[in-house]
């Protein structure tokens, strides 16, 4: 028998029988429905104690005691009037949602799942209610008729199930005529819960991993060695080339950061290697570093302070190791922290240059603060320029789409230049749905630190939007292949595709890049960087074959 | 419950209102409390305003809804995705004029089921549209009663929107796009299982409020053929300082009625949600550009905080960083 925590365990039937009618019961006499598959286990003591945070304890989510310290309430109160004093967007978002409903069917979660409190609306009246009861006067007097109710434990609970099932896309506040963020309120609202010591184990596991040692995936210096060089193998493998392994490398020009994931994690490891091919066939002196071995950062998804603390080490290390710039990969939520952070929180970057492409000449000015920039915008402008010499016919077996990752989308914009890069190196690019695509793209379901197993059930019901889009285009052209710039992506979608459009594989697009890319000194190519067998050009095929190729 | 409770206060308070045309009491309901409303409409909204202006933005944080601006050989798209603050206006100009996101609108549905499929949903931006105009032009029209001369721009406009030439006196355009409006937002409201689900009576009572205020100005110019000199007399007394006894009593139950209700929008609006008009101004993920790697945005009450430095992390694990090959600092 299949459990909560698998794929199997869900009937497609069951899934898309969605029923969004609201209970009998008004949303605040509707008690939260704690049940497996629905929840993310709470965060270990043991993780809390590494990053010093408030009330380390081992508890239980069905516990009816939730162990919170004393004073919980005060706490809670006090931590809002902070923020409400700090962050404009919280009180102004507090203050003036009208409740159109425009945001209501734009969630993945309520899409898929149909649970009212699954609104962004009213996902954030869970914190409004408690904010006009505690600092308005209309709350204070007329209660409950204002919109008003009572902070007690079953808000605590209910805001630890809601608040950890929104993945913080952003989809919601593209459609809110105020501009309304529910990620900005679910971060607030995380930080609350986090005073009280309340996190789930998914994202306070690896932030504490993060903080000792640089990633989340917890990989030591020497296992990031081993594992880098293993792929050096990997590629010599596929290509006939064996690439440079430059790690912590002082004076180098190029510091390059990029998710851990894509050390590690299948199908990510295959775009690693793809941009260590391409860094070694430029000749771009780059390093990688143990110490700043991801850019991700699960703080996104726990405070503004653990973003900070996570993300320190970004320039620290650029400084330590005396490079001109950084550049970035393939990764969504890693590229909020560094586009609309990393400068805020710990910057001036005035030790480092403006960017530079060393084989173009290119400055990119946009990124003349900051000082990073990401591999796509690298890599679109390599192609402009005529600097790769590329073969797309080489990827002919593949019918792609592209899945806009939720930050680079709405925190960033990057939608051309993935587009370029793709229709330069595969032949065949189908885009899904425009309501599906570019700004209004859908969430994989299971990012802000939401993409384990045992939320499994809310992955694939937010998964359905993506996955339902994906087979669209799987049904409409045939596409096999799903390219996704963000290391998230590339984990939590292969379930999503499983489930909802079975067939089709998840790639990071600087693979692609690498597979129709055309080495100096390279073999027949008759494998992928995946070391499977290209089609029409396994052993023993005639040369012929090629013939049609440009 | 929150409907009818928020349907009879207004009721309420339009009857409390139409007091002021019992004798003596025009004083009350036709000078005293529409000054004290402006009063607290005003003050209200400035602090309303304030609270909101004196915290501080700490990071930039736009929603960006289009291309970036970034290699020079690729379209960036300003309006949804501003790098400057020109730009950043112009999205704003879009957002305020037009309500550009709410155009946005879609409606997302599982068909045959099993596909999910997303359908344009354009009338609530049609119904806010028609309602928020709408709104903006009457109150530009009542300044015909304000002002003495009535400026040739308010005349201008009340022609333009008379211009149907239907009943006498002529039927506005806007009045009834007002009311046409204000029907479909409320029975919206009502319709949908999952909105009246997360309504408030502070939603349904300034639906309730404006349709108050829109049906009785209706009425006062369509059925009751109002007394408009006294009525002028009252509002051009109310703009210049100077009563006259005489018109506050002849103005009638229903025109304090009218007023009443003006009066009570007045006060309302900054403690409610109605502050949303003054709000989406300050809102950041429209109103920053997204210039975010080529500008530093400064945090005012940025803080240090615990990190893992470089050197304690080199200590922990030097000698495996040695055995794999990894350069140190200190050997």
């Amino acid at each position: 028998m299949p459990k909560p925590d698998e794929m199997s365990y869900y009937q497609q039937e069951d899934l898309l029988n969605i029923d969004a009618t609201p209970p009998k019961t008004g949303w605040m006499d509707t008690p939260v429905d704690l049940r497996p598959g629905s929840f993310i286990y709470p965060g270990k003591a043991k993780n809390l104690k590494i990053l010093d945070l408030p009330n380390p304890r081992d508890w239980a989510i069905g516990d009816d005691d939730w162990k919170l310290p004393e004073g919980w309430k005060k706490t809670v109160l006090e931590g809002m009037a902070d923020r409400l004093s700090k962050y404009r967007s919280f009180k102004l978002f507090m203050d003036t949602c009208v409740r159109c409903g425009a945001c209501a069917d734009k969630c993945h979660f309520f899409i898929g799942g149909g649970d009212p409190k699954n609104m962004p609306v009213l996902r954030a009246e869970l914190l409004r209610s408690i904010y006009r009861k505690e600092f308005t006067v209309m709350g204070k007097i007329l209660g409950k008729l204002a919109g008003a109710r009572e902070l007690t434990e079953d808000v605590i609970k209910e805001w630890f199930y809601y608040f950890y099932q929104c993945t913080e896309c952003r989809r919601c506040s593209v459609f809110c005529p105020y501009g309304i963020d529910t990620a900005e309120i679910t971060m607030i609202a995380r930080e609350l819960l986090g005073l009280l010591g309340l996190y789930i184990n998914w994202s306070i596991e690896p932030v504490a991993n993060c903080f000792r040692l640089g990633n989340h995936l917890a990989i030591p210096p020497h296992g990031m060695m081993d594992t880098l060089e293993f792929m050096v193998g990997d590629i010599e493998e596929a290509t006939g080339i064996r690439v440079d392994l430059p790690v912590n490398k002082k004076g180098a020009e190029v510091l390059f950061v990029t998710p851990s994931g894509d050390f590690v994690a299948d199908p990510g490891i295959y775009t690693c290697m793809a941009q260590m091919l391409l860094f070694h066939e430029l000749g771009i002196d780059y390093t990688f570093s143990t110490y700043a071995s991801d850019g991700g950062n699960f703080g996104l998804f726990t405070s503004h302070e653990m973003i900070k603390r996570l993300n320190a080490k970004v320039y620290a290390e650029a400084k330590r190791l005396g490079v001109k710039w950084i550049l970035g990969g393939e990764c969504g939520h890693m590229w909020r922290v560094m586009h609309q952070y990393m400068d805020t929180m710990n910057g001036p970057a005035d030790f480092l240059e403006v960017p530079k492409s060393p084989i173009t000449g290119t400055v990119f000015d946009h990124a003349k603060s900051t000082k990073m920039i990401h591999i796509m915008e690298f890599m679109a402008d390599l192609i402009k320029h005529n600097k790769l010499k590329l073969d797309p016919s080489r990827n002919d077996h593949i019918r792609v789409t592209f899945h806009d990752s939720c930050n680079p989308a709405r925190a960033m914009g990057i939608l051309e230049e993935p587009r370029y890069v793709l229709n330069a190196v595969c032949n065949n690019f189908f885009e899904m749905p425009r309501n599906t695509i570019r700004e209004q793209t859908f969430c994989c379901g299971g990012g802000a630190g939401l993409g384990t197993d045992e939320n499994m059930e809310m992955r694939l019901r937010g998964g359905l939007p993506r996955g339902n889009a994906v087979r669209h285009v799987q049904e409409k052209h045939g596409v096999n292949q799903l390219a996704a710039m963000c290391a998230i992506d590339r984990a939590t979608l292969v379930t999503v595709c499983d489930y909802w459009a079975p067939g089709v594989l998840v790639t990071g697009i600087s693979e692609l890049v690498a597979n129709a890319m055309v080495f100096t000194g390279e073999n027949e190519r008759k494998q992928n960087l995946r070391l499977e067998d290209i089609p029409g050009r396994e052993e023993d095929e005639p040369r012929e074959g090629d013939a049609n190729d440009e | 419950m929150n409907v009818l409770i928020s349907l009879a206060a207004v009721g309420g308070l339009f009857l409390l209102g139409t007091l002021g045309g019992a004798p003596g009491m025009g004083w009350i309901f036709g000078v005293v409390l529409p000054y004290l409303a402006v009063g607290i409409g005003i003050g209200g909204l400035i602090w309303r305003v304030m609270s909101w202006a004196n915290v501080p933005v700490p990071f930039r944080i736009p929603t960006t809804c289009g291309q970036q601006k970034s290699l020079p050989w690729i379209k960036s798209n300003p309006l949804e995705n501003p790098h400057n603050g020109l730009t950043a206006v112009g999205r704003m100009a879009l957002e305020v004029l037009f309500f550009r996101s709410l155009l946005r609108n879609t409606k997302a549905e599982v068909i045959d089921q099993r596909r999910l499929v997303y359908t344009s949903a354009p009338w609530l931006w049609i119904g806010a549209m028609a309602f928020h105009w709408s709104f903006l032009i009457i109150l530009v029209r009542h300044l015909r009663l304000l002002a003495n001369p009535v400026p040739w721009c308010v005349t201008f406009l009340q022609r333009a929107d008379g211009f149907l030439e239907i009943g006498l006196p002529v039927i506005y355009v806007t009045t009834v796009l007002f009311l046409a409006g204000l029907a479909y937002l409320l029975a919206r409201r009502l319709a949908s299982p999952q909105l009246r689900y997360i309504s408030l009576a502070g939603d349904y009572f300034p639906l309730f409020l404006f349709l108050g205020i829109g049906i009785s100005g209706f009425w006062l110019r369509h059925w009751t053929k109002t007394d408009i000199v006294s009525v002028k007399q009252v509002a051009v007394g109310l703009s210049g300082f100077s009563f006259d006894s005489d018109a506050l009593a002849a103005a009638g139950s229903l025109f304090y009625g009218h007023l009443f209700l003006v009066c009570v929008l007045l006060a309302y609006f900054p403690f409610s949600k109605l502050s949303h008009f003054a709000g989406v101004f300050l809102s950041p993920t429209r109103n920053m550009a997204n210039s975010n790697r080529s500008v530093r945005h400064v945090n005012p009450w940025d803080y240090p905080v615990k990190v893992h430095p470089y050197d304690e992390y080199e200590d922990e694990f030097r000698e495996k960083m040695k055995g794999a090959g990894v350069p140190v600092e200190k050997e």
